[in-house]
Formats: structure tokens, sequence, C-alpha cells
């Protein structure tokens, strides 16, 4: 019998059933009794003066139970109303960040005051009676209007440039000098909104008697939170509870602490009752972060056989109008990851953040090395439509050798594992590429327009070595064995659709040798489980899969001392076989970890100075970020009376290395190219000159429906790491990474006989259209 | 006011205000959590149920347009001893993830395929276009629906596709297009 069963199968994830039968419990299905509800009252404007608030009318609503204004918080006994944001920049500019606006307000949505009433229903109508005077304040919303002057987000900086970090490695003007191409190219990454289906959703509650506070929040960093809460509310942390039950979609739009949270958590420490505030989407839109948003200025010098020597570029990343928790981090992630999987040693940087009076970017899906795989695989293409060359030839020409990890870049960063060209050349055999270009010339003659687009991606996850994350980046897991033989896992992490629940009892049933059923896996609740980072880059399995992993070994170590005492032996001779306990070359006798729990719990059979129990828990600090990789083919045929584009096909040949049940990972490949692909061609947060946010609702803001994607067909290779004691490497955001450049390509690539080198996303049909109506080259027919 | 809900073919009173959403009916006064909010533009499907055995958009329905009506929410679907076939699919051909969306989804499903019951792929795309998914990028949601229509086409002992039916047809006719459903209750609500 194999040893592993249960890792590497496909078995059907054991949190379903209470979600498909409407079972589970999310944060607005939480019940207690005596609860009051909450609703904001909002800016309208993207900046402007509170000249007044008056509160009388909606005080006197007998439904209402309390209204509070920025004042009433800033003036309150013990609360520092000041959000945290982390980083480890030496110059960043961190102006307040008020949970409650206090006399200006710099985002359309930033809440102005809270109103607590009996029902939902009766909240919203008295938040209509709050009558709050504005001054409206000339807002700056371009972002580099922004960074070369007034008007100023925050008037007291004197700038809106909150930091730059400039780089250097190797000699890029030597370089540039010395090449034969060199191409220069402005990419928009427009700013999208993360759009989990549950927006933000929260209920706080206090016991006076205990001192207690207990939020439940569709959180994705419990334990994180909770940190935040006490520093910000000026509490004892152990006096804090932080609960994510079920929570429906993050993508790291929760990895965030949020105003409402803090204000919310406070409002029931004031009534003493429990609040509930579960946002609109439309409040949703406004005032949960945002993703991307950057002007990348690129430049690439290249010799004539397609390869690249050096990178110049500038990072201009709109910050919004505060920081949030991660703001700033994520332009540089973008930095770090320029090279994509090429070896070029010349690199001349700079990040630029700058505050615009738009809601705060942050953590989406990816978090700034979409903006870096876009611009790197984009400028692959642009080098080979300018050298006429194959686009895979340049890739090729440039890849870092598979024989050459770990491997440096001048950026700093060791990628870990890769094997960039099995992988590619695996996609093109899949998907007859040749077959494909074949295909693409005859269709042009005819006067249609089919696109081929590659991008090969590496992305850093598996966040990460504590020394290179702005908070702690290990994480843990603590395994019990029950009296009765049931295995209790507490993991740090907090999932929220990951499946960890599966995965993590997959590793444990083949570890320990114990059914899968008898395994529980616990998590988000901070009350229960120690201290673990949470749910974030691509982070889940391959820290806290590791920290389990690590758990595994130390029980398997004391169960093998109690089985050894039982049968007189040597522990070293005692060993884990087939998920039993066995001496070795001796299998007459046997002992299952469970017996071993049993006997740990009587403690009266132990082998003298062993503690009774057997549980452990343990943390897993991670020597390395990890680096998976693969190759995205998208075919489009975009139609050139209409500029729309229809998929023709999609392959990924992802490689995150080892599966513990792929069919979870695909998943995760096929929600993350979805929501890939429609920032290429669908996705764009749009706000008017005066920071009015024109995109604010789903009528308005467009993520695709089932008919608006195609069939994803996946394949993967395996090239594990050493990085953590699994192997493995993340795979939550590596589809998101890899899919818009594909698609951006495939587009651009169909548009070539018009002369198109790029085009900014959202591919949108009107823009195609237009670039298709210059007169088409290489023989091509209109 | 008092309205006759017929939930998961109980009969129920409750108090409803003239405003009150289906939705918040379902969910705040018979607890039947299951039925989620995810917009507030009727876009996202997630708070789907069967009304009179057709699917709408609870959040687009005053509860007392539901009054002497039948619903079915996705806690009358199945329960995780008794699932039925397109729960069964769902799980089988991992068509959900953070699982938000996908009571909604599944409802949706389970009225598609009620009127086609051998969709296509993209038929089951069309379908479904009332209804977002932000995880799973819909691709074993369009597996899951294949497969439970196999499933049903196929007869299961325990649900066909004729239980889910309205038992009786609705006393409601649709309206044209465009034109708002005002029922009489509501109509003596605004007086």
């Amino acid at each position: 019998m194999a040893f592993t069963t249960m890792v590497g199968a496909r078995i059907r994830r054991r949190e379903d059933p209470r979600l498909i039968t409407g079972r589970a419990t999310y944060v607005d299905d939480v019940r207690q009794v005596g609860t009051v509800y909450a609703a904001f009252v909002r800016s309208p404007y993207g900046r402007a003066k509170i000249t007044s608030i008056d509160t009388a009318q909606a005080k006197s609503d007998p439904h209402v139970l309390a209204v509070y204004t920025g004042e009433d918080l800033h003036h309150a006994h013990n609360l520092k109303a000041s959000l945290p944001v982390a980083h480890k920049m030496p110059d960043l500019k961190t102006p307040p960040h008020y949970v409650l606006a206090l006399d200006e307000v710099r985002v359309v949505g930033e809440a102005v005051a809270i109103v607590v009433a009996d029902s939902p229903y009766t909240a919203r109508d008295a938040a209509e009676k709050v009558v709050v005077e504005y001054e409206q304040l000339p807002a700056v919303v371009d972002v580099e209007k922004a960074a070369a002057g007034p008007p100023y987000v925050h008037e007291s900086l004197g700038t809106n440039v909150a930091f730059t970090m400039p780089f250097s490695a190797g000699d890029p003007d030597k370089a540039f000098a010395e090449a034969d191409v060199t191409i220069k190219q402005r990419i928009v990454n427009q700013r999208v909104a993360p759009v989990p289906i549950e927006p933000r959703s929260m209920v706080a509650s206090y016991d006076a008697g205990m001192q207690q506070l207990t939020l439940y929040s569709a959180t994705q960093i419990p334990h994180l939170l909770r940190t935040q809460l006490a520093i910000v509310l000026g509490l004892p942390e152990n006096k804090i509870r932080a609960i994510a039950p079920e929570v429906g979609g993050g993508f790291g739009a929760k990895l965030n602490v949020y105003a409402e949270e803090v204000v919310v958590s406070w409002v029931a420490m004031q009534l003493e009752r429990p609040v509930k505030y579960i946002e609109t989407r439309s409040e949703c839109f406004q005032a949960m972060i945002h993703g991307r948003d950057q002007i990348d200025d690129l430049e690439v010098a290249a010799k004539s056989d397609g390869t690249i020597t050096a990178l110049r570029l500038k990072i201009t990343a709109n910050m919004g109008a505060y920081h949030q928790l991660l703001t700033p981090v994520v332009p540089t992630l973008t930095m770090l990851m320029a090279h994509g999987c090429y070896k070029f040693e010349n690199i001349q940087a700079e990040v630029v953040g700058v505050f615009t009076n738009t809601m705060s970017t942050d953590a989406y899906r990816g978090a700034g090395r979409p903006e870096a795989t876009f611009f790197i695989e984009r400028a692959i293409d642009m080098v080979a439509q300018r050298l006429k060359l194959d686009p895979v030839d340049v890739r090729r020409k440039n890849f870092i050798a598979s024989s050459a990890f770990p491997h440096t870049t001048a950026t700093g960063l060791t990628y870990d594992s890769g094997d960039y060209e099995t992988t590619m050349d695996k996609a093109l055999a899949i998907i007859d590429y040749a077959g494909l270009r074949k295909q693409q010339e005859e269709l042009r003659k005819q006067g249609r327009y089919l696109g081929i687009g590659i991008s090969t991606y590496v992305e850093v996850c598996g966040m990460g070595p504590s020394a290179a994350m702005p908070a702690a980046g290990w994480d843990s897991a603590t395994i019990r064995v029950e009296p009765t033989g049931s295995i209790t896992v507490l993991t740090g992490v907090s999932p929220h659709g990951q499946g960890q629940e599966t995965t993590f009892a997959q590793i444990v049933a083949d570890e320990l040798g114990v059914p899968i059923d008898h395994v529980s896996v616990i998590h988000g609740d901070t009350d229960k489980v120690q201290y673990g980072v949470g749910t974030f880059g691509s982070r889940g399995t391959a820290v806290g899969g590791a920290a389990l992993k690590l758990a595994i070994d130390t029980i398997q170590a004391k169960a093998v001392k109690i089985a050894a005492h039982q049968w007189e032996a040597n522990p070293d001779d005692v060993e884990y076989r087939d998920g039993k306990m066995q001496v070795k070359g001796d299998p007459s006798k046997s002992m299952t970890t469970a017996e071993a729990g049993f006997l740990a719990f009587m403690g009266d059979k132990l082998p003298p100075g062993l503690e009774p129990g057997l549980d452990a828990t343990r943390r897993f600090e991670p020597p390395n970020f990890v680096f998976p990789f693969g190759t995205h083919i998208c075919v489009v045929e975009v139609d050139a009376q209409s500029g729309e584009v229809k998929f023709v096909k999609y392959l990924a040949v992802d490689d995150c290395g080892r599966l513990i049940n792929p069919m979870i990972a695909e998943g995760q490949i096929h929600g993350g190219i979805a929501q890939g692909l429609s920032q290429a061609l669908f996705e764009e947060v749009v706000y008017d000159a005066n920071g009015q946010l024109l995109t604010g609702t789903l009528m308005d803001y467009a993520i695709p429906h089932a008919e608006q994607v195609p069939h994803y067909e996946l394949d993967h290779t395996v090239t594990p790491t050493t990085v953590n004691p699994l192997g493995i490497k993340g795979i939550g955001e590596a589809g998101t990474i890899g899919s818009t450049p594909a698609v951006a390509n495939a587009v651009i690539d169909a548009l070539a006989p018009f002369g198109v080198v790029h085009i900014d996303m959202p591919l949108k049909p009107e823009k195609l259209w237009a670039a298709m109506q210059a007169v088409p080259s290489n023989g091509s027919v209109r | 006011m008092q309205i006759d809900l017929t939930v998961n073919g109980k009969q129920t009173f409750i108090e409803a205000e003239p405003r009150l959403l289906l939705v918040h009916a379902l969910r705040d006064s018979l607890n039947l959590t299951g039925t989620h909010v995810g917009c507030d533009t009727s876009s996202c499907g997630a708070c789907t149920v069967l009304l009179d055995g057709v699917s709408v958009k609870s959040c687009t329905v005053f509860a007392v347009q539901a009054s002497g009506h039948e619903v079915t929410t996705i806690e009358g679907i199945g329960t995780a001893d008794s699932l039925h076939p397109m729960q069964e699919a769902f799980w089988t051909a991992h068509g959900l993830q953070c699982g938000y969306c996908t009571t909604g989804m599944i409802v949706s499903a389970v009225d598609l395929l009620k009127r086609n019951p051998d969709p296509s792929d993209d038929e089951i795309r069309a379908g479904l276009e009332g209804n977002l998914c932000r995880c799973t990028g819909y691709e074993n949601i369009v597996k899951a629906v294949r497969a439970a229509g196999a499933a049903m086409r196929a007869g299961d002992p325990r649900h066909s596709v004729n239980e889910l039916m309205p038992i009786h047809p609705p006393t409601v006719e649709p309206p044209p297009s465009g034109e708002a459903i005002i029922p009489q209750q509501l109509q003596e609500a605004k007086v």
C-alpha cells in the first residue's frame, strides 16, 4: 500500500455540504439577541470641508439608539482613531487616517457618521436624516497631475507624493547605449475593484462583565485584525476576540483593517448591544480597497537577436486618499518582480506612490505582481514585433535556464526553482502553436483576425520570510490527538474558499494514518486558534501547510516514543509506515496514532519523563518566498466590424510544485484566470475629475458572467521547492497574474496587421474597432 | 401587515411592512439564511429563490408580493443527508469555492434544467447570466450543471425535476415586461 493515499487525490471538499445546502454561517447569518443595526453616513464628494453636521433629526427618530460623528470618536477616551499601515519604508508619509472623517473628506464614500437603529431599514432611513454641510474643494484624481503639484490631498504634507523608491543594478546606461533596438512604452494598469460577492460584513458585541469585545468580521486576517483593534481602540489584546466565520470571498480586499470595523466595535462597547453592519454593494465599491492603478513607463534595450539587456522603469502608483494596511507595499512588489522569468542584469527603476482623492489601492489578487508580469510580458511581445521575431523565440532566448536555480535576480530576489522552457514547450505542444500561426495567417487573408497571446509568468508568493514582510511572515498549526482518537487541527491561516479544511485533512490523514473523516480543521477564531498571520499572498498551504507538517513531525516523534515504550523497543527502531507505527522490519506489531493518543491521555503507560497528552503547536518561518510559474496561451478572434473579442481557446500550464488536491488547485487557477482576463477586457474603476465614482454599482462595473469567459484547458508540470517541507508553491494568485497579459497579448497580436503596438486595458470593443480602422498590412484584407 | 408565505412546503404567517423585501423576510423573519444578498441592483443573483417554482431574485420581490405563494429556498432544495442532484453535482465538480453565490446559483440552475433538461454548455452559460460568481471562473459550475442534467435525466429515485415544480400555477399573472407588479396589499398600504 502506498503511504500517500489522500495527498494528491481529487477528493470532494469537506466544507461543501454546509455551503451547498445553505447551512453555512457567514457574518450576516450570525444571530445575537438584542442586535442593533448600523448605517454609515458617507461623503458624496471627492474632497470637501465638513462645515457642520446636524444629527438632531436622526437622534429624535424613535428607532435610533445613537448617532456618532468623527468629533465624538476623536474625543472619546482611549480611542486612538487612526488606522494602521504596515510598511518598512523610512520616508513614507503617513497622514492620519481617522475612522470617521474629522474636518475634511478626501474620497467619495469616506465615513462621516454612524447611525445605529433597531433594524437595518430604520438605520438607513435615519442615516438620511443626518444633515452634513460640505464646502466642496478641488479634488485631484489624475495620478500624474497629483504628483506634479497642488491641490494636495493632505494639505499639511505640501505634496501628494507619499514616497519614492529608486533602484539601480548593473549598468543600464551602457546597455541602452549599446542596444540594437530600444522600445519605449507607457502602460496604464487600470484600477479595478475586487468585488467579492459577500461585501464587508461585521457584527461586534461587548460583554461588559467580562470586558470582552467580540468582532465577527468577513476578514482574511482575524489575528492581525485583533492586534490592530487592540492598538486603535486601546484595549488589552486578550480582551478581544475576532472571528472570521464563513467568508464569502476576499481576493485581498479583506486583508485589511477597515474604519468600519473599528467604529462598529467601539459603538458596541458604548451601547453594550451587538451592532451589525453589512455594507451595500454601492458602499463596497466606494469604501473597500481597489487594486492595481499604476502607470508603468517602460524602456527596454535589446539586441537584434531578441536578447533583452536592460530595463528602465518608472512606476507611478495611485495610492488613493489614505494608506490602508498594505497600500505602499503593493507597487514595491511590482518593482521587485520586474524581471519576470528573464535573466537581464541591468535595471533602473523608480517607484513613486502618490495620493489622490480616490479610494485606497491595496492588495488585490496578485498585488503588484500582475502589474509587473503585464508590462514585462507586453515588453517581450513588443520586442518580438519590432524585430519580426516569434514571441516564443524571444522568451526562449531570455529565460533563466532551469540549471540556474536558485537564481538571484538583479532586484535581489532569489527564485527557488523553475523550469520555464519545459512548461512553455508543453503548452505549445498541447495547443499546436505552429498550426495556430498557420491558421492565423490564412484567416487574415479572409479578413478575420485571430490573435495568439502568450504569457510566461513567474510570481513571488508564499508570503513570506518575516524579514521581508511588513509584519510577521510565519504561520502556525496545532494538532491535538483527542482521547477517543479523532484529530483536531487548529490552523493560523484563515481560508475563505481555498479549501484547507480538506487539503490539511488530506495531509494529516496520510501522515498520521487516520481516516480523513476523523480530522477536523478549525480556523478563523482567535479564542480557539493560536496566533496565525492569515490567508493572503498565496501562503495558506505554502506557509500554514508547512507549519502543519512540522506539527505532524512533533506528534509522530512523541507517538513513536509511546509505542517504543509499550514494546520495550528503542524509539530509534520504531517508525511510521503506511500511517502506523511498527518496529523497523517487523510488521507483526503495530500501533496507530489514535492508540498512542489514548495512551498519552491515560498517562499511566508513558515512558518516564514524557508529558501526558499528544498534541503539538508549531510555527513555520519560511526561509524564502516561493516562485510558481507557468505558461498561459490565449487565442482570440477580434471582429473587424464590431471590435468584439471572442475567445477561441484558453490554455494554462502551471507549475506550483507538489499538488495536495489537484481539483482544488485547478479551481484556484480557473478563478484566477477569470479575474485576470476580466481586467484585460472588461473591468475599470472610473472616477470623474471631481473624484465622483462613476462605477459604483454592478450595473456600471463589469465583472464577467458565465457567457463572457471561455472554457479553460489546464495542464501542469511539477517542479518542487525546497523552501518548505511540503515542496509546494502557492497557486491562489498565479492564474490572475498569468492571464491578463496572455489575453492582452492575444488581442494586440490579432490587431498586428493594423500596426498596433499597444492598447491600454480594458480592451473594449470601441478601442479595438477604432484601431482597426487603419489600413491593414501584411497582405491582410479588411 | 400579516402575510402568508408557504416556504419550503410549510405555510407561515409573518409581519411585513410593505417595503420589506422577500429576501429579508426569508432571512430575518424565517431565519432561512442560506439565501444571500450580494448587491443592491438585482445584478448578482445570490438571492435567487423559486417563487411558485420559477426562479426570482428575492431582493427584487416585496415580501407582500409573495403572500399566498410558494417559495422554495436553498434549504428546501435539499439537505446534507438528502442532497438534490444539483447540489451533489456542485460538490462533485468543485463548482464552488467561497460558497456565497452558490446557493443562488444552485437554485437558478435547478430552474434552468426545468426549462431545458439537456442544455449545451453555451446554453448553461447563457442560462446562468443572472448569477455572478467571483471565485470559480464558472468552469466547474458549467460542469456541475451538465452533470446534474445527466443525473436527473437518468432519473433519481428521490429527486426528479417535477418535484420542484409548482404545486399550483402562479395566481398573479406575469405583468407585461417593464411594468411593476403591484399586488393588492401593496396598493392598499400605499393609500
